[in-house]
């Protein structure tokens, strides 16, 4: 699927992960941060419980009726002159985008941050079409000049290079000669990506929320380069997933609320851009020509389905910030443009369970996923919903684990088994144990004890305890 | 107060020191403490490793060998949690779904029962030294016992608890997460070892003895002079 990166098993990508210090450095330092900023937004804003819950509402009503809200959103877009594609899957979405391209006999194109566009491979298929194509969104643009480097992370796409790599890389690809300061790494990039907006012939943006009642798209930057793609060159694309939208601008605010302050803390971002259609008359900037590419690409099965409310998600990436797993192992090994837990769960129903079957397991079910959702996605719920779906539904699960939960559950089931069981488990146990330890597991614990110390089971079990205890008390 | 308890099949297999605790604590407390012999295991090991019909089938036995009981209590912030999960997972079930609700309903984690209804911050006990908490996950995050722990310790007599950096990160242990995803689990277990150094603490208490398990065999196997040790077991010192 085009939204897999690399080619390695899960779990060598995961030990390239933790073997990754500036990596794991990077990220360790990002989440402190952005959690600590995040729960500052949050106190600062106050009721935030209230704001999710109301975000939630916003978004399942959404979801409730998508095929009302985007046929309005289509509907408003072309009274206004834009054109307005429904692309079932990814081929079709990048056929559009290509025809257009060629059609406008584009040399040059600028895009702002989107997801769904990294979703559907949308670059080589345009560079395959004789374009050049330019990132302006800073941490694109980074990965773009580092040899096309897969994003880590859904808002800050190169959170896994620290500024000294960062400088390297524009010494080796953009003749830069200063420091790795972030302020003089950012101006160089400023002055380099300049010159392509004004010689731009498309821009391409993605889409955080699209507005049924007036057919305007959101755009949320700290940047200003999505106001440049979408002001200079003549035609715009912008493409988003079809669930990106909000009946009204009143719920556009709310969500946008959430947005940025999970997201990265901020109360607002410097630039929140709402824009309606190809310019008017009289406008003195803005796109002649004006396309929405609405992107389906798998999202309509989810609909509908006990996996429904992962459509809720508005790609804040505060889950992913929290996420201890992701801490250590960083966006990469996911092996999915989407990263943390909401690509643990997203990736699995877009891409399929061959390629990400791994990644349901891949999570403690710490929850803290779903504390920091704005919109109270039950992402450690969906996790485990994935683990039922791989074992009752895919028949993915191993043969030993089958047997061994088969016993699991006879054995917990009846106390008779489970006394039993627990009973011969010190002399079963007994050639392993040492000193009421287990130092060299074989079978399941083998993979315990090879990183710690398993306890022996007690001869005295709490049970016999507790029966001599009780008689000791009535005497 | 009739109080019945809940042990938990790890307490009951491998840490029959907390098993003990927790009956000499409630009993010190004036509670009258019963164990039913039939219980075995909340489901949670098959439940999370999405094995949910085998799962049902300890549930099912668990209800059925609770239903009487007035409190249950239970050493464990995770297994207690469980129990609350039970009527969302029998949710539409018209003969268990009326029970799960009932026996969610009269089951607390021992720290929150001990607070919120025998309303008791100071047990009496005493330990010298100092120590730092874990904040285990379900817990906190799905029980919502944050609080409950520390208002114990704080009045235990000679014991000095320092907060835990970035307690609020999970210690790896995941149940069966520990041994599908080791070498992850090693590094979460590692960073969350590195922060419990950096309180020199003696003592390393917790409520769960899941993360005691995998936070106490990664200290034994570095060997780390730091004691883990089953908030029960504190409040239980003397």
């Amino acid at each position: 699927m085009s939204m897999k990166i690399g080619t390695d098993p899960f779990h060598e990508r995961v030990e390239t992960g933790i073997n990754n210090s500036f990596m794991r450095g990077a990220v360790a330092g990002a989440q402190e941060r952005l959690r600590t900023r995040r729960l500052d937004a949050a106190a600062e804003l106050g009721n935030w419980e209230e704001w999710r819950a109301l975000g939630e509402e916003i978004r399942q009503h959404t979801l409730e009726h998508l095929d009302y809200y985007l046929m309005q959103l289509s509907e408003n877009v072309a009274k206004r002159g834009g054109h307005v594609f429904f692309a079932q899957t990814a081929e079709e979405a990048n056929q559009y985008i290509r025809d257009v391209v060629i059609k406008k006999n584009a040399k040059k194109i600028v895009k702002s941050k989107s997801m769904v566009t990294e979703e559907i491979h949308l670059n080589p298929v345009l560079e395959a079409a004789g374009c050049e194509v330019i990132e302006t969104d800073l941490g694109e643009y980074i990965l773009q000049i580092d040899d096309h480097d897969p994003p880590s992370h859904i808002v800050a796409p190169a959170l896994h290079k620290n500024k000294e790599q960062i400088r390297d890389v524009f010494r080796k690809k953009l003749d830069y000669d200063k420091t790795e300061k972030p302020e003089e790494l950012a101006s160089h990039a400023r002055k380099m990506l300049r010159n392509e907006y004004l010689t731009a012939d498309i821009g391409i943006t993605g889409c955080n929320f699209a507005i049924a009642e007036s057919g305007s798209i959101t755009l949320v930057t700290n940047e200003g380069n999505a106001d440049l793609v979408t002001a200079l060159p003549k035609t715009q694309i912008t493409v988003m997933g079809m669930e990106r939208i909000v009946p009204t601008f009143e719920e556009m605010e709310v969500l946008v609320s959430l947005l940025t302050r999970s997201a990265v803390g901020q109360k607002l971002t410097s630039y929140i851009t709402v824009l309606t259609g190809p310019r008017d008359e009289g406008d003195v900037d803005g796109p002649e020509e004006f396309h929405l590419v609405i992107v389906d690409n798998g999202r309509s099965d989810i609909l509908g389905t006990e996996f429904q409310s992962v459509l809720q998600c508005i790609r804040c990436a505060a889950c992913v910030n929290v996420c201890p797993v992701y801490r250590h192992i960083g966006g990469h090994s996911y092996g999915s443009i989407y990263s943390g837990p909401i690509g643990a769960v997203l990736s699995p129903l877009l891409g399929g369970y061959d390629d990400y079957k791994e990644l349901p397991y891949a999570s403690t079910l710490c929850a803290a996923c779903t504390e920091a959702c704005p919109v109270k996605i039950p992402l450690h719920e969906l996790l485990l919903k994935h683990r039922q779906v791989i074992v009752e539904r895919e028949g993915k699960a191993p043969i030993s684990e089958k047997l061994a939960m088969k016993a699991f559950g006879l054995g917990a089931a009846s106390s008779l088994l489970y006394k039993f069981g627990s009973k011969v488990a010190p002399s079963a146990l007994q050639p392993f144990t040492a000193d009421q330890r287990i130092t060299k597991g074989i079978g399941p614990l083998k993979a315990w004890t090879e990183i710690r110390e398993f306890p022996a089971p007690n001869k005295e079990r709490f049970r016999d305890w507790f029966r001599e205890h009780k008689k000791g008390g009535e005497q | 107060m009739k109080v019945t308890l809940f042990i938990t099949c790890l307490v009951d297999l491998f840490h029959t020191n907390v098993g003990k605790a927790t009956v000499e604590l409630l009993e010190r407390l004036g509670c009258e403490v019963e164990f039913p012999e039939a219980q075995t295991c909340c489901g949670q090991p098959a439940y999370n490793s999405g094995y949910v019909k085998e799962a049902k089938e300890a549930m099912k036995h668990m209800i059925r060998t609770f239903e009487h009981a007035e409190y249950v209590v239970a050493p464990s912030g995770s297994c207690a949690t469980m129990f609350k999960e039970y009527p969302h997972i029998f949710k539409g079930d018209p003969e268990w779904e009326p029970k799960a609700k009932a026996l969610a309903a009269k089951t607390y984690e021992l720290t929150q029962f001990l607070v919120e209804v025998l309303k008791i911050e100071d047990v009496g006990a005493k330990l010298k030294g100092r120590a730092t908490y874990h904040t285990s996950c379900h817990m906190t995050r799905l029980l919502g016992v944050k609080d409950a722990p520390f208002q114990l310790l704080k009045h235990v007599e000679g014991l000095e608890v320092m907060p835990l950096p970035n307690a609020h990160n999970c210690c790896g242990f995941g149940g069966t997460f520990s041994v599908k995803m080791g070498p992850i689990s090693e590094q979460m277990v590692d960073e969350k070892i590195r922060h419990i150094e950096e309180t020199e603490a003696d003592y390393l208490i917790g409520a769960d003895c899941g993360c005691l398990m995998n936070i106490g065999g990664r200290i034994e196997r570095k060997g780390k002079p730091i004691q883990v040790m089953h908030i029960a077991e504190v409040l239980n010192s003397r």
